[in-house]
């Protein structure tokens, strides 16, 4: 069984939308309330690395890639969630689970303002510690 | 404990990459905790990435980093490329290839001598460096400069390499052979180096896949992976090759995996120029079609990876970069606690994050929070348990 096949399988009917863009390339998209959930079944159930997560600012809310990879084959695996409330937007920290989220939540949260409910550790790492509270480099103006 | 205000030891030294600065709280000789705080270099790349044109983002992504500056562009490249579709020109393909591997090859001569001289072996240091400089002078000929190389491009690859250079290249690969035995016996048969680096700075298989670290780091905690192999760009699927791996997880692992993949880039680069066909070697691409796409390439460091959003228009909306020493530094929570100071130095440099970030280390007492030793203090403790070693084991010092 592939591994396409084994998410599939395990992901079931948290997959929203399936969109596989190239032969290693997917893209799937999950509610962000499963977001603990699924890294669980991909990272420690069928043993994906989480490569990154990238963060970003869209007109229709902020959305995180979550970008897991699978070496055996070299697939690699990108969870999409989209967090509409933009004024309070909060997700499940990952890093409770492996300590490799850690850092990459702490960007996103610096970057973005997206907290991460049960991070161990949610302060600065690549801006300095005064940096003005409500201040997102990432943030954009979109117009609405 | 963030408020309070502590002294980095030396100037900022930005020519260097990835400044860290690593707070190691002790008791006695005892690393007990650390504290890793980056951000001195933090550029706003991503931002930056996101006002210019697909073109120019090539060159800026290629200035994060002066010692592996073909990697972030190669790995650019392929996402746009996977984005767009782009079928890149055979001979491309190779040239990106050699460049990529001459820049591992010099890139991991460069830390065995840093490692060298952080163990007090300052002919390694020398040796090694006097080795690397043949390797620059080759991308001088081939390129036109010795480290920004500006070889990349969306589509292909700015600058054929000439035949009467392929000779020159060949025969200072043919030399470097003997010099890597060299260093190979150096290190692999010298008892004082094997008792000075087995056993300390220990990253174990579980802990490698918790941390997710890449590259080398990975490859000597046992973990086999490889972007090369596992999801093959450039030419690395027509050529033949091992992945090294190595199972103790130790700074001596760590030590040989590089070594040995010294061996391996030498016959990656001796193939592709027996195998390079003639032909184009750009694609001419014109527009980028509005999606996103994913590159990763194997950094001399580890896996770089790189994702691009595109809306049709000439700039990329979003582009997040992600390096290898983003996973590999923050293993070092685990690989130097529990250690003893004089072996601090050795550990925090084994993930390869370059010379500034142990020149930026402090040491404070766990109880008073004085500061009690600086990063030259630390290197000089290094050196020193070295001599010991040496002298206890019969060798002049």
């Amino acid at each position: 069984m592939s591994i396409v096949d084994k998410i599939k399988e395990g992901l079931g009917d948290k997959i929203i939308d399936w969109y596989q863009h190239a032969s290693r390339r997917i893209y799937i998209s999950i509610k962000p309330s499963d977001i603990k959930e699924v890294a669980q079944i991909l990272f420690r159930d069928l043993g994906l690395r989480l490569a990154t997560a990238s963060g970003q600012d869209t007109p229709v809310g902020l959305e995180i890639l979550y970008h897991f990879s699978f070496d055996k084959t070299g697939e690699i695996v990108s969870v999409r969630v989209i967090i509409k409330d933009k004024k309070k937007p909060e997700i499940d920290s990952l890093a409770p689970l492996f300590p490799a989220a850690e850092w990459i939540e702490r960007e996103m949260w610096e970057m973005l303002g997206i907290k991460f409910i049960g991070h161990p550790n949610l302060k600065h790492l690549l801006l300095i510690d005064e940096w003005p509270q409500e201040q997102y480099p990432l943030r954009h103006q979109h117009e609405s | 404990m963030s408020h309070k205000v502590v002294i980095p030891i030396g100037p900022y030294h930005p020519l260097q990459e990835e400044p860290e600065f690593f707070r190691l709280y002790v008791e006695g000789e005892k690393v007990v905790d650390i504290d890793i705080v980056i951000g001195y270099n933090h550029r706003g790349i991503e931002e930056l990435s996101e006002h210019k044109h697909f073109d120019q983002v090539t060159f800026l992504v290629e200035r994060i980093c002066g010692i592996c500056s073909t990697s972030h562009p190669f790995a650019y490249v392929n996402a746009v490329e996977d984005l767009a579709k782009i079928q890149v020109p055979e001979r491309a393909l190779y040239i990106r290839t050699i460049i990529a591997e001459m820049e591992r090859i010099h890139s991991h001569l460069l830390w065995l001598g840093l490692a060298g001289h952080f163990i007090g072996y300052n002919t390694v240091w020398m040796w090694a460096w006097r080795y690397r400089e043949p390797v620059l002078d080759c991308f001088e000929m081939i390129t036109g400069n010795r480290n920004h190389y500006a070889m990349m491009k969306i589509g292909g690859v700015r600058r054929n390499i000439k035949d009467e250079d392929i000779p020159i290249l060949r025969k200072t690969l043919d030399d470097l052979v003997p010099a890597v035995k060299m260093f190979e016996g150096a290190v692999v048969d010298d008892p004082v180096i094997r008792a000075r680096l087995k056993g300390i700075g220990i990253l174990t298989k579980q802990q490698a896949i918790d941390w997710c670290v890449l590259g080398p780091t990975a490859r000597a905690s046992g973990l086999n992976i490889d972007v090369r192999r596992d999801d093959p760009y450039g030419a690395y699927d027509r050529v033949s090759w091992n992945v090294i791996v190595q199972a103790e997880g130790d700074i001596f692992a760590k030590t040989v995996v590089r070594i040995l993949e010294l061996y391996e880039s030498i016959s990656i680069i001796q193939q592709c120029l027996e195998k390079m066909p003639k032909g184009e070697i750009d694609a001419n691409v014109k527009d980028i079609p509005p999606g996103e796409g994913i590159g990763h390439v194997e950094a001399p460091r580890g896996e770089c990876f790189h994702y691009v959003r595109s809306d049709g228009t000439n700039r990329p909306i979003r582009h997040k970069i992600r390096a290898p020493s983003f996973m590999n530094v923050a293993s070092n929570k685990i690989a130097a606690v529990g250690g003893t100071i004089s072996d601090a130095a050795i550990t925090l440099a084994a993930v390869d994050p370059c010379y500034c970030c142990t020149e930026r280390v402090i040491v404070l007492d766990k109880a008073t929070h004085k500061k009690i030793l600086n990063g030259w203090d630390l290197i000089k403790l290094s050196q020193e348990k070295t001599e010991q070693l040496k002298k206890s084991k019969g060798f002049p010092a």
